[in-house]
């Protein structure tokens, strides 16, 4: 590395102040939303692991199609079984992914530049939010075209027609739930702010807690009727199985205030006041 | 010369009655370069990130052109900041880095290349990812950064960390002409003569509170002198019946609050043969700075 030493160094970078005056400029425009999104977007391509995150999500709908069509028996060569099994992983990527969108300022100290370029906190985490919800739709209908080509393909290599057994609607209904999970996962790095403890949180809460939640259901009666009501999880479950009816929709509603929409004001109204270090 | 930076009675404490920085006030001028000088721990990075916003004061206000920090619209456009170079993403390359910044803040993209090109890191260097960085690389590619929107205020939290001399001089004389040319630099040290040696204003603190403030000059010709005599143990004493207050030193000088004419008169008097006398300088600095920070400081009043 080798150093100019440069005499007058801010004469280019600023033309015309050579006396020592009083440097007025025009106010700067305000920084808008879209190129806040269009920054947290490439801030989660940008690195190694944040790239092959994303890279997996590709990765792991083509090798979940490609385990069914060299496994599953010729009748369940459905679209709906290759929908469930590139849809298993991206429960547990996307929730990843907006993990780390939040924590990674802090665990990797990054938002000590963030938050001094954008110092209105709750602007750069809602463009996160945006940025992330983009990421978890496109997602979705990459592992769509995936899960169309291994119907296409499976039925091909085995001859018979292929079967489109998953609806529109039904679609709409996994990438929501998708993008639901996504959320979460987004929900517990703010409230965490460490990518280690979120991530251990994430995996308490989808594998260690629906267990638990359900011994207490088949044991305690009080609780198997109110479970609907409090149990996030659980709540969201129809999603995947493409039909909700009314109270499902009101379980959701309800059990997303208390798992999701209460912490997640919490760890805004905490962030926007914590100190960044 | 105007206020550009303007702390006023900020205080910051932790709970348990630890108090990070106590009833702080203390303005930058434009035109100038405003050292922030204190021992470790006395409370200068806390300082800087209330005025930048990052850490939310007990107390007081802290301003930049008359606005907070936090409602600047876009605040790398007015003012750099360099708090902590090694917070940066690990994983990505000083290239990465400045192009997120030159995003955020709406910049041409050739920016990037004419900080690269200003601090010198090479190419190469800045595609390597900060993981692999030395801390001086980082210093480097943090005072990019900070440059990155051609503000007109400076705030660096010891930039001349881990620079090798030369990145130092380097630096010395980028900030000397961002002064020079009508900018305001904050920056912070703890080392007495980087700071000297840069600074037209001093400001002090220890233990969160400020010690001493004003020019550089002022706060040096309250330094005193610096005087050496054949006979050293004579010299203190008619010194001290003269009435100087004086500090004797190992080395034979001795230091005192006292003009060198009077030291001067005194030793006539007293037919001692002087070796040296002068007006303290860098070292009077130095001295009044552990003397004033010297209950505060972590080796105690040894000196
Ligand atoms: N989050 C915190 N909780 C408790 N105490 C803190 C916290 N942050 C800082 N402090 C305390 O505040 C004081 C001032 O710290 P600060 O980092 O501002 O010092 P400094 O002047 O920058 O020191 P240095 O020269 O070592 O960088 C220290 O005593 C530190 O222990
Ligand atoms: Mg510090």
């Amino acid at each position: 590395m080798s150093t100019t030493v440069l005499s007058t160094p801010t004469s280019e970078s600023s033309p015309g102040a050579t006396t020592v005056v009083e440097r007025r400029r025009p106010a700067p425009a305000p920084i808008p939303l879209t190129r806040i999104i269009g920054v947290e977007l490439r801030k989660m391509f940008d690195t190694r692991s944040g790239f092959w995150l994303m890279a997996s999500i590709v990765i792991t709908s083509v090798l979940a199609t490609a385990a069914i069509i060299v496994f599953a028996p010729d009748d369940q060569l459905t679209f709906d079984n290759f929908a469930a099994a590139i849809g298993a992983p991206m429960t547990v990527i996307l929730p990843m992914i907006g993990i780390l969108a939040v924590t990674s300022e802090w665990s990797q100290r990054s938002g000590l530049t963030t938050f001094t370029l954008l110092p209105r906190r709750g602007r750069v985490l809602g463009a996160k939010l945006l940025a992330a919800i983009a990421v978890g739709v496109v997602s979705m209908v990459v592992a769509l075209v995936v899960g169309v080509l291994g119907t296409l393909i499976g039925s091909a290599i085995a001859g018979v027609d292929p079967v489109w057994n998953v609806s529109a609607a039904h679609f709409l209904l996994i990438v929501l739930g998708s993008v639901l999970g996504m959320l979460f996962g987004f929900m517990l790095g703010l409230v965490i702010r460490n990518s280690a403890g979120a991530i251990v949180t994430y995996f308490v809460y989808t594998l260690v807690l629906p267990p638990l939640l359900g011994l207490l259901a088949s044991t305690q009666h009080w609780f198997a009727n109110l479970q609907p009501w409090v149990d996030y999880n659980f709540a969201q479950r129809p999603l995947f199985d493409g039909s909700l009816s009314g109270q499902q929709w009101q379980h959701l509603g309800v059990s997303a205030v208390l798992w999701f929409v209460l912490p997640m004001a919490a760890g805004l109204f905490i962030v926007r006041r914590a100190e960044v270090k | 010369m105007l206020d550009m930076i303007t702390v006023e009675s900020v205080s910051k404490s932790y709970g348990r009655g630890q108090t990070a920085v106590d009833d702080v006030s203390f303005t930058a001028a434009t035109g100038r370069v405003t050292g922030f000088l204190g021992p470790n721990g006395a409370g200068k990075s806390t300082t800087m990130r209330i005025i930048v916003g990052l850490t939310p004061p007990t107390s007081g206000t802290a301003t930049v052109d008359g606005r907070r920090f936090t409602d600047l619209p876009n605040p790398g456009l007015e003012v750099g900041v360099l708090l902590d170079a090694s917070a940066q993403h690990a994983g990505r390359s000083g290239h990465e880095i400045l192009t997120v910044a030159q995003r955020t803040m709406g910049l041409p993209r050739t920016r990037v290349k004419e900080m690269l090109d200003l601090v010198s890191l090479t190419s190469h260097e800045a595609d390597r990812r900060v993981r692999d960085y030395s801390l001086g690389m980082r210093q480097r590619l943090g005072i990019a950064t900070a440059l990155l929107g051609d503000p007109q205020v400076l705030i660096l939290d010891e930039p001349a960390n881990g620079l090798d001399p030369a990145g130092i001089r380097w630096m010395r004389d980028l900030l000397r002409g961002f002064a020079d040319s009508g900018g305001t630099v904050l920056l912070s040290s703890h080392l007495l003569h980087e700071i000297e040696v840069i600074a037209d204003d001093l400001v002090v603190i220890g233990n969160g509170r400020i010690v001493a403030q004003g020019t550089k000059a002022s706060l040096l010709a309250a330094a005193g002198t610096v005087v050496r005599a054949r006979d050293a143990a004579a010299l203190a004493q008619a010194m001290e019946r003269a009435g100087l207050a004086i500090t004797a030193h190992p080395d034979g000088s001795v230091h005192t609050d006292a003009a060198p004419d009077q030291v001067g008169e005194v030793a006539l008097a007293a037919h001692l043969v002087l070796t040296e006398l002068r007006a303290a300088d860098g070292a009077g600095l130095e001295e009044m700075f552990l003397e004033l920070t010297a209950d505060t400081q972590r080796e105690g009043a040894a000196a």
